[in-house]
């Protein structure tokens, strides 16, 4: 047991201080569900953490101390009943702790705040999940081998590929301080949403939808994520990127992204009707 | 009588005779035919521990790949085929059947029974396993199976899917579940009719109390998977849509169909190391279990909490709140049967008179990682907590301590208290501490830091990763410590091969045994006793030694074990 903490401790020792941010704790920061689920995490590390040592610490004094030894004679002990139903009481209590603070901290994680008042101005919405006043920028979130789509405002479930709505691709552009709401879809085997910073993963499967959000603070933050569920040969290149800008500079990137599509649009509308014409398609 | 004589005289004198008759067919056919469950018993671990290399080198090509940043020495497509071939082996191929293997040579021997109740069943079990295995391996000759050990559809359907490693894969979960299924009718059958006179319940030696609810287990949990896996062979070729989202069919009905058989085969493989550690930890400290009834209980609480606690592998999937919160409480509750066994085992410990020998120290090796892993298992249960950790290293690094730490500790706790019974001969001692101290420290040091590499946000499954994300040095230390561990294990395998012909005679009863497998010669013959002793506790070797003592009056010694104490 020293051995292996010394081991772990050595570790620790070796790695550079930056590396050694997340040893311990999950990544958080980006968004206030990561920072809860980072604190809940905590609150259960702690705990086990006095168990673990108290446990070790337990099974390495009586190896130590009752090795056998000339004359020794070993304590024909069958049980005690008191102290076995205090220890599984202890357990139990253990986990009832546990069981109070994460339903505590759940409503936090799980449910989306409203928009700082330095974020994007929205007008109301009627589709779930919601904030408060109701007001967040919907993302849908399309995971495909090996790619993740991305496509902004509300109603783009119903119309991800009209057209009119404008998207991207593996970078997710979104403003500052806004509750920005995901709904998540596969079109093809099973992907997983995950970007560490601003909170858990959901699972896109096809034929479903799964929501989650998160509330970036800070303009110009990037966060970095990838798909977290085998998805095929090319699941470890389906990386995603979340890009943090002003809610003025947002709105300026989603224009120039929906003129750039519509022009691509264009572009490709005339080379069609051209090779139409040329009876090459 | 000099002294050596004096500590291998058979004690207390066994009688039991191997009846000698002319060998009649060549010694290959006598072990392809026989339904001698000792045979069986090693046939079982001979093959798995076969599988347990081929898994383990598996692994190992894994940990190069990893072992460096944008590492290109295996390809995506092979990588795939390697994590798919290595949990699967490890699980069908390796922990569930080494279990049977113990199963099979000791459960006769420790209820006082002269075979298993179907001893021809009992051999189809085996070479069904060994089917299972050919027809997964063979893969390795066209196209190995991509898709993981869950073999999630979409992923692993016709379309996305396409070869037949796939079907292969479905072929080893029927083949080798219905060789498990067998298998644990007649453990069930044994072990319920096959006692000796005067083993009630309470009587009965804890590493039977796990395979009687190992087998049960299995009987409940492997109808699940093999339907699951017939419904994804219908959908790969016969236009069934049962896991199918473009007809209607859900990939999640997949997922809640393979985990109800999932998780209780996590304890079907860890509650027959549990109870190696039961029988290990009272015969080297000297001193009887601490709570028989609460290590029996919880075994039995263990089992039924173990089909209801699921979907928590499912936390990111698509399961309303509700959900989620019935399975945190079920995992949750799970903990504390887990962690009674754990403070039973080290009150065994506390105030005995401890015999360091190897088996002892995997036993607390065991221990000291399962606490980990156990703990660890709490992390993921909370589900908010979850969805940060599921599918990243830190479940890796948590199911190995588990997995590894806890059942392969275990399985080699149990091949050094028990060689000496199968073959006659001991192990040697000094390879056996040097290997489990490689071991021990090599998978600490492959596993403790996948926690980080999961907290730092690496993904499982990922067959390269680029550098300056935080993750190079984690993976280099995991690499560089699997080899450590191989090193350990290779060093077992060695001491095996030498010494099962050369190594020192181990006697009847090398350690003061407490159960009645010590009660017969080394290794035991055909018919294993010639006559059965009435049993009248719980560690009925012990009280035939006192009954010698009285008799004789001379202070038993054992056959061997006093070597390694220094008493």
């Amino acid at each position: 047991m020293g051995l292996f903490l010394a081991l772990a401790l050595g570790c620790l020792l070796i790695l550079a201080p930056d590396a050694l941010a997340n040893f311990l704790t999950p990544k958080s920061g980006g968004s206030p569900n990561a920072n809860q689920i980072d604190s809940l995490y905590k609150i259960v590390l702690y705990i086990a953490a006095v168990v673990f040592v108290g446990v070790e610490g337990a099974l390495l004094y009586s190896v130590l101390k009752f090795r056998a030894k000339r004359g020794a004679v070993a304590a024909q002990i069958h049980g005690n009943t008191r102290l076995e139903i205090g220890w599984t009481v202890a357990a139990g209590l253990i986990l009832v702790v546990l069981t109070v603070v994460t339903f505590v901290k759940l409503p936090s994680i799980i449910d989306p705040p409203n928009s700082g008042s330095s974020g994007l101005v929205l007008s109301a919405s009627l589709t779930e999940p919601t904030p408060p006043n109701g007001h967040r920028l919907t993302v849908c979130v399309q995971g495909r081998q090996f790619i993740w789509r991305y496509t902004y405002g509300s109603g783009c479930l119903n119309n991800a590929f009209a057209g009119k709505l404008p998207y991207s691709y593996q970078q997710m552009v979104v403003p500052a301080d806004t509750t920005i709401v995901l709904d998540i879809q596969a079109s093809d085997v099973i992907h997983s949403w995950w970007v560490p910073s601003l909170g858990g993963k959901v699972d896109a499967v096809p034929g479903y939808t799964t929501y989650t959000w998160f509330k970036a603070p800070h303009p110009g933050a990037l966060y970095h994520g990838q798909c977290a569920q085998l998805c095929g040969r090319n699941h470890a290149a389906m990386t995603a990127l979340v890009k943090v800008v002003s809610p003025a500079d947002f709105t300026a990137w989603l224009n120039q992204q929906q003129q750039a599509i519509q022009a691509a649009n264009s572009q490709v509308y005339q080379l069609r009707q051209i090779l139409t014409a040329e009876n090459q398609l | 009588m000099s002294s050596s004589d004096y500590a291998l005289r058979p004690v207390p004198q066994v009688i039991s005779h191997e009846v000698v008759k002319p060998r009649q067919t060549k010694r290959w056919v006598d072990w392809v035919l026989t339904t001698d469950h000792k045979k069986i018993g090693i046939m079982y671990m001979v093959t798995t521990f076969v599988f347990f290399i081929l898994g383990g080198v598996e692994a190992l090509l894994m940990r190069v790949q990893l072992g460096v940043p944008n590492n290109t020495l295996i390809t995506s497509e092979h990588y795939n085929e390697l994590l798919t071939l290595h949990g699967t082996t490890m699980i069908f191929l390796f922990v569930v059947p080494v279990m049977a293997g113990f199963g099979n040579y000791f459960v006769p021997l420790m209820i006082g029974a002269r075979d298993m109740a179907f001893p021809r069943l009992n051999a189809m079990s085996f070479w069904l396993l060994l089917l299972g295995g050919v027809v997964f391996y063979i893969t390795l000759f066209y196209h190995p199976p991509e898709s993981g050990w869950w073999s999630y559809p979409p992923l692993s359907s016709k379309l996305y899917s396409p070869s037949g490693g796939q079907d292969a894969w479905i072929f080893l979960i029927h083949i080798t579940g219905v060789s498990s299924l067998l298998g644990a009718i007649n453990f069930y059958a044994t072990i319920v009719n096959m006692r000796a006179p005067g083993m009630s319940w309470g009587r009965l030696p804890l590493f039977i109390w796990a395979i009687l609810v190992y087998a049960i287990l299995l009987i409940i949990a492997l109808p699940v998977v093999a339907a699951a896996v017939t419904m994804l062979l219908t959908d790969r070729h016969f236009g069934t849509h049962f896991f199918d989202p473009t007809a209607h069919g859900s990939p999640v009905l997949w997922q809640h169909l393979f985990w109800f058989f999932g998780h209780p085969e996590v304890y079907i493989m860890i509650l027959p190391g549990f109870g190696i550690i039961s029988e290990v930890i009272p015969v080297f400290s000297r001193k009887p279990i601490f709570g028989y009834k609460a290590i029996a209980a919880s075994t039995a609480v263990i089992a039924f909490l173990a089909t209801l606690v699921w979907a928590h592998h499912m936390f990111a999937s698509p399961v309303p709140v509700v959900v989620l919160g019935f399975f945190m409480l079920s995992s949750f509750l799970i903990g504390v049967p887990t962690g009674v066994k754990i403070f039973n085992w080290i009150a065994t410990l506390w105030r005995g008179s401890i015999v360091t020998t190897t088996a002892l120290y995997f036993a607390v090796g065991f221990i000291a990682v399962f606490v980990l892993g156990g703990i660890t298992g709490i992390f993921l249960a909370v589900f908010p907590v979850d969805w940060q950790l599921n599918n990243t290293y830190f479940v890796v690094a948590h199911f190995h301590y588990v997995l590894m730490g806890g059942a392969v500790f275990s399985i080699f706790a149990g091949i050094y208290y028990w060689f000496p019974k199968m073959t006659g001969r001991l192990l040697n001692e000094t390879l056996g501490k040097l290997s489990f101290w490689l071991m021990f420290i090599g998978f600490n040091a492959t596993f403790f830091v996948q926690h980080a590499l999961g907290l730092s946000g690496m993904p499982r499954r990922v067959y390269t990763y680029p550098p300056g994300v935080g993750w190079s040095t984690y993976n280099l230390i995991s690499t560089i410590g699997s080899f450590i561990l191989g090193a350990g294990i290779l060093v077992t395998i060695a001491n095996v091969a030498r010494n099962y012909r050369h190594g020192k005679v181990a006697g009847p009863d090398p350690w003061k045994g407490n159960t009645l497998e010590w009660f017969t010669t080394s290794p035991p013959p055909v018919n294993n006793f010639d006559s059965i002793p009435r049993v009248r506790s719980v560690e009925p070797m012990r009280d035939i030694r006192r009954q010698v003592e009285r008799q004789t009056g001379v202070t038993q010694k054992t056959g061997g074990s006093e070597r390694f104490a220094r008493v």
